[in-house]
């Protein structure tokens, strides 16, 4: 070590001429004088040691800094605060995004359960209610035909009727009228005098295409037979269709 | 060293290895005492002080390291030791002022530090040498 050691910068021959000088009276005193302070020196060293060990512990050390390095704390804080404020900005822009997603995906969802149920209707597999008509067809000659109602059901559509019922059997899109004035038979179930005919639509549409001349109403008397259209402001059909499985068709797109 | 080692010898020459070894202990019980004291006492730091106070505790760890080298090397002298000890304090603690009052306050503790802790490095160095010989 080529620097100067403290307490020992004066090198052997001062400490040495210290040493001798102890053999006399005045010196020798001077020399406890300097010891003791040189231990009162180490005990202050110890009482600052832990002194600072203690503040640097508090963590309140801003106390102790400088004010450029404050300065540089604050910019510092000041980014991170502008960087977490940006984040915030950004979450809060997904979380929008997603309740947004969300609520439009509960809507699509209510509206394809609204047109389900809309099919069901026009499909006859959930019962219906609603203003409309009501038939009532007295046949006692047996002269009404399957040809008949197949027109009745077809002007009855045209008129815009959304649901409609014949004896205890719910009109779908592949109902078949068999049999002949005799034996009525709608998709294979015996029709019962006097027929009842359902719709659900407009009222006074409905009633206006069934007496239109040559209609339903004018058809049944030129064969003998009576009937009386009534309007209601509620039907209730309630007949329903067993729904039919596609075998062969399957949703595309 | 020879010439150096014998007049601390005669200085004790009643218990020559007592009274050398009682000077490290009492500077250790000294020690002690002052954390001791700081411990119960527990004053907080003055804010002018602040600044200073690591500065002037790194500075003395220099000086005692140096005393404790010298001691070692049957060199120590407390006149010596309480000049250099004060000196140290007093000239980081000036250096540090003074660079505050420039503008360039930490760049210049900093530098103190690395000066005290390099001579400390050296101090713990000459001292490994003369206690294991290595």
């Amino acid at each position: 070590m080529s620097g100067p050691q403290d307490g020992a910068r004066d090198g052997p021959s001062t400490a040495g001429t210290a040493a001798v000088h102890t053999s006399h009276g005045t010196p020798r005193r001077r020399r406890s004088v300097t010891a003791v302070v040189a231990f009162i020196l180490v005990a202050l060293l110890g009482f600052g040691f832990v002194t600072q060990l203690r503040s640097t512990a508090a963590g309140d050390n801003l106390e102790a800094l400088r004010s450029d390095d404050l300065v540089q704390i604050l910019d510092g804080l000041q980014q991170r605060e502008d960087d977490l404020n940006a984040e915030i900005r950004t979450q809060e822009a997904t979380l929008q995004g997603l309740l947004a997603g969300g609520a439009s995906s509960g809507e699509a969802l209510a509206e394809a359960r609204k047109q389900a149920s809309e099919l069901e209707i026009i499909n006859g597999v959930a019962p219906a209610a609603g203003p409309g008509i009501t038939l009532r067809i007295g046949d006692p000659a047996r002269a009404v035909s399957p040809e008949f109602l197949l027109d009745t059901v077809q002007e009855l559509r045209n008129a815009g009727a959304e649901a409609i019922q014949i004896g205890a059997v719910r009109i779908g899109v592949d109902s078949a009228f068999v049999g002949d004035a005799a034996s009525l038979q709608i998709d294979g179930k015996p029709v019962s005098r006097p027929i009842s005919v359902k719709a659900i639509g407009e009222p006074a549409t409905l009633a206006a295409a069934m007496s239109i001349p040559g209609g339903v109403v004018d058809s049944v008397r030129r064969v003998g037979a009576t009937i009386d259209v009534g309007q209601s402001r509620s039907i209730s059909i309630t007949a329903l269709r067993t729904p039919r499985a596609p075998i062969y068709a399957r949703p595309a797109g | 060293m020879t010439e150096s080692t014998a007049p601390p010898a005669a200085d004790s020459a009643a218990h020559p290895a007592a009274g050398r070894w009682s000077a490290i202990v009492f500077a250790v019980v000294a020690l002690l005492a002052g954390a001791v004291i700081g411990l119960l006492a527990s004053p907080s730091v003055p804010d002018w002080l602040a600044p200073y106070l690591p500065i002037a505790v790194v500075a003395a760890l220099d000086a005692l390291f140096g005393a404790l080298r010298a001691f070692l090397q049957r060199m120590f002298d407390s006149r010596v030791f309480v000049v250099s000890f004060i000196g140290n304090v007093l000239v980081a603690a000036l250096i540090v002022f003074l660079g505050d009052q420039l503008g360039v306050g930490s760049q210049l503790s900093t530098a103190v530090v690395v000066v005290l802790g390099i001579r400390i490095f050296a101090n713990v160095a000459a001292i490994r040498r003369q206690v294991f010989h290595a």
